[in-house]
Parts: structure tokens; C-alpha cells; sequence
């Protein structure tokens, strides 16, 4: 038996959420990296409520349920109690999912990237407000289904590019993770715990109930959202050395991914061609970032080994 | 394991809003209608169940995986990510 992420359970069984929850495999994934030395900042999100009532909690770090568009603000505020108390090791995350990132939070994460606060931000992304009764957020992919958005009436923006916004900022570190790949989402937010500053983590987090989707599929749609490049698992160094991690040998067609998905069962062949060119397009200006940051990389490793 | 905490007045309430006890208490079984069941012999402990269970329910001992079935909610993403389909589902009566 070899185990590929660190065994430490820090999340505990018992917990509120429904079946097939990827917020939970992020949550879980995300504190076996950080380990015990941590303190959560949580806004009102689907982990408010799967955490448990008062006075349980199913987390085995301190927690701190805080509002709505305060996540970032309150870790900030920890992080500089903990500073002043002399504590330099305990890592601060504000855990917050897409409503209070993409459109409530984004006020106090912008200020705190902008001070560049020794802060972890991590947002799970489901892509709608799943908790109240699936609002659509701006984190919602464009012709999905959601309750204020119905199947005559489907929404007609794109996903706000909260990275990009980040990578704005020109924050130390800035990554994408998703809950089908959790060597790499450890990886990375053990990397993002070793880097001073601001650090912003994006994990995809498939949500059956909201995606109207057969709850063994989430961590296939995790996985399908990567290789049809809906969702490219990429790192932002400095907000502007860019380093895609998975680029998909034979990409898959977003069909796949779009037929497992209620949310997305109105769709005519004609808007399945067009989410596929919006998605390659996407990918390819993408690629074009990333161009010659590469190169940097291996030249700074290159020079470190000499 | 957390006993039900009991709160019947001002003076059972903690000085300040935290935390008393896990959610240990709360056994999410009773949701589940369909049960997956590890075949042994099929099993390669290669734990990719652990490794996927949003519940932290698939627990290790002795080096194989063991589904805790007083919290296991029947997601089935063990038996869908198994790659040796040793996991099989049984409907609960």
C-alpha cells in the first residue's frame, strides 16, 4: 500500500454535506497539506453549513464563520493578531466558495491582495450560489441552467476569470486546482504555504445537486473538466509567469463533459459547437500566456543547480 | 466520539461562539440507499477509494481500505474511480 497524499484526517466524518460533495474533497485535500498549524476564515458558503450547527464543528482546526463579503478582510485581521502575538507559523486561510469570491468578497480579497497580506485565499468553485437553492453567481459557465437563470432564459454572460483578476494584482502565487487531481492540489497548496504574501487557489469542486448530476460522477467531471480544457489546472507566479501543469495529450470533446450535466440538458448541438470554440479559444490564448514563461522556469532551475 | 452536547440554558453556553465538540455524533449512514461493498479478493490496496471519498469514511487498517458504513452516505465514487471494479453495490433494504 503507498499512499499519494499525507494520510493526517484533520476533516471529520459526520459532516453535513450532500452525497458526492467536491467542496468536501477540497476541504479535505487542502487541510492534509496544511496540517493542524492552520485557522479558517469561512463567509457564508455551502461550508457554513456542512461544517454543523452549533456547538459542533467538523473540523479538527479553528474556524471562523464570519460574513458574507468579510472572508478576506477577517483573515487579514487574524493574520495580523497572530503577528503581533509573535506566531509566525500559523498559516491563515479565508476558505470561501464562488459567491464570495467572484461577486460578495471581492472587495475585501481585492483590498487584501493589494496589501499583499501573508493570507491563503482559497475559493471552491461550484459555479452558482448551491447553498440558498442554486442562484446563478458569475462564477456560472454561460448557457448553464440555474433557478434564476431557467432553461428558456439561460445565462448569457461568461465566467468571470477571477485568475485573471488575481494575477492582476501581481500577487506572489496565484493557482488552479481541481478535486480530480489531488497529488497536484497538495502540491500546491503546500507550495502556495511556503510562499510569503498573498496566495489565491482556485479548486473546481463539481456539485451534484446543484449540477443536476449522478453524484458518483463528481470526480469524473472534475477530471473531464481538465482534460476537455473547460477548466486548465495552471499556476500564476508573480502575476505573470504563467506554468500549465496538465495540458491534454488527446483533449476530449466538451460533449463529454456537458452530457453528464442536467444543468446543461437544454443545450442544442449548435451551443455545444460554441462553449467547444469559446473553450478553445480560451486554451489557446492560454497557451499564448504561458508562452516563453517556461523557458524562464527551467532557467531558474538550471541556475540553481549549477 | 462526541456525545450529543445538551445546551438547556445561559449558564451550558461556552463565554464565546466556538466550537464544543465534533460532528462525530451525526451518523451520516442512515442516508444512504444504495451500499458499495469491497471485494478483497479483487482489491489491490492500491487506495484510490480513500483517496476520493468526500466522507473520510473509507478509513485504513492493516495496510487495506474499510468502509465505515455508520457514516458512509452512498455517493458511490469509490465504485466509479475503482480501476479493478472491485467495489460493488448493493441496494439497502
Amino acid at each position: 500500500m503507498k499512499l499519494t497524499i499525507p494520510e493526517q484526517e484533520l476533516m471529520q466524518s459526520g459532516h453535513l454535506a450532500c452525497q458526492g460533495c467536491g467542496a468536501t474533497l477540497a476541504m479535505r485535500y487542502a487541510l492534509k497539506a496544511l496540517g493542524q498549524n492552520t485557522v479558517l476564515s469561512i463567509p457564508a458558503c455551502c461550508w457554513s453549513v456542512i461544517d454543523g450547527p452549533f456547538p459542533y464543528s467538523s473540523l479538527k482546526v479553528p474556524i471562523f464563520h464570519t460574513a458574507f463579503e468579510t472572508a478576506a478582510s477577517a483573515a487579514s485581521g487574524m493574520e495580523a493578531g497572530l503577528e503581533m502575538m509573535g506566531d509566525k507559523d500559523t498559516q491563515v486561510v479565508a476558505w470561501a466558495g464562488d459567491g464570495g469570491t467572484f461577486d460578495i468578497g471581492i472587495q475585501a480579497l481585492s483590498g487584501a491582495a493589494e496589501r499583499n497580506d501573508n493570507i491563503m485565499y482559497i475559493c471552491y468553485d461550484n459555479e452558482a450560489y448551491m447553498n440558498t437553492g442554486i442562484q446563478r453567481s458569475s462564477a456560472t459557465p454561460r448557457l448553464s441552467w440555474t433557478t434564476t437563470t431557467p432553461e428558456n432564459h439561460p445565462k448569457e454572460t461568461p465566467k468571470k476569470d477571477m485568475v485573471g483578476i488575481m494575477a492582476a494584482h501581481r500577487i506572489p502565487y496565484v493557482a488552479t486546482c481541481s478535486v480530480a487531481y489531488p497529488e497536484d492540489m497538495v502540491k500546491k497548496v503546500k507550495k502556495a504555504k511556503d510562499t510569503q504574501g498573498c496566495k489565491f487557489i482556485h479548486v473546481f469542486a463539481p456539485c451534484p445537486t446543484g449540477w443536476r448530476s449522478a453524484p458518483e460522477t463528481c470526480v469524473k467531471l472534475a477530471r473531464l473538466a481538465v482534460q476537455t480544457k473547460v477548466f486548465p489546472l495552471y499556476e500564476i507566479f508573480n502575476g505573470v509567469d504563467y506554468k500549465i501543469n496538465v495540458k491534454p495529450a488527446k483533449p476530449k470533446p466538451v460533449t463529454e463533459y456537458v452530457k453528464l450535466q442536467g444543468r446543461f440538458r437544454h443545450l442544442t448541438e449548435a451551443d455545444i459547437k460554441q462553449i467547444q470554440r469559446t473553450v478553445d479559444w480560451e486554451w489557446e490564448r492560454l497557451l499564448k500566456m504561458a508562452e516563453g514563461c517556461e523557458e524562464t522556469e527551467e532557467k531558474k532551475g538550471k541556475k540553481k543547480k549549477k | 466520539m462526541t456525545e450529543k452536547i445538551d445546551i438547556k440554558g445561559e449558564k451550558d453556553m461556552p463565554a464565546m461562539a466556538m466550537s464544543l465538540g465534533l460532528m462525530d455524533w451525526n451518523k451520516t449512514g442512515s442516508w444512504r440507499n444504495l451500499r458499495p461493498v469491497i471485494d478483497y479478493e479483487k482489491c489491490t490496496r492500491c487506495m484510490i477509494c480513500w483517496k476520493f471519498c468526500p466522507d473520510a469514511c473509507i478509513l485504513i487498517r492493516d495496510e487495506e481500505p474499510v468502509i465505515d458504513y455508520d457514516y458512509c452516505k452512498g455517493c458511490l465514487i469509490c465504485a466509479e474511480e475503482c480501476p479493478r471494479d472491485a467495489i460493488s453495490v448493493v441496494k439497502e433494504e
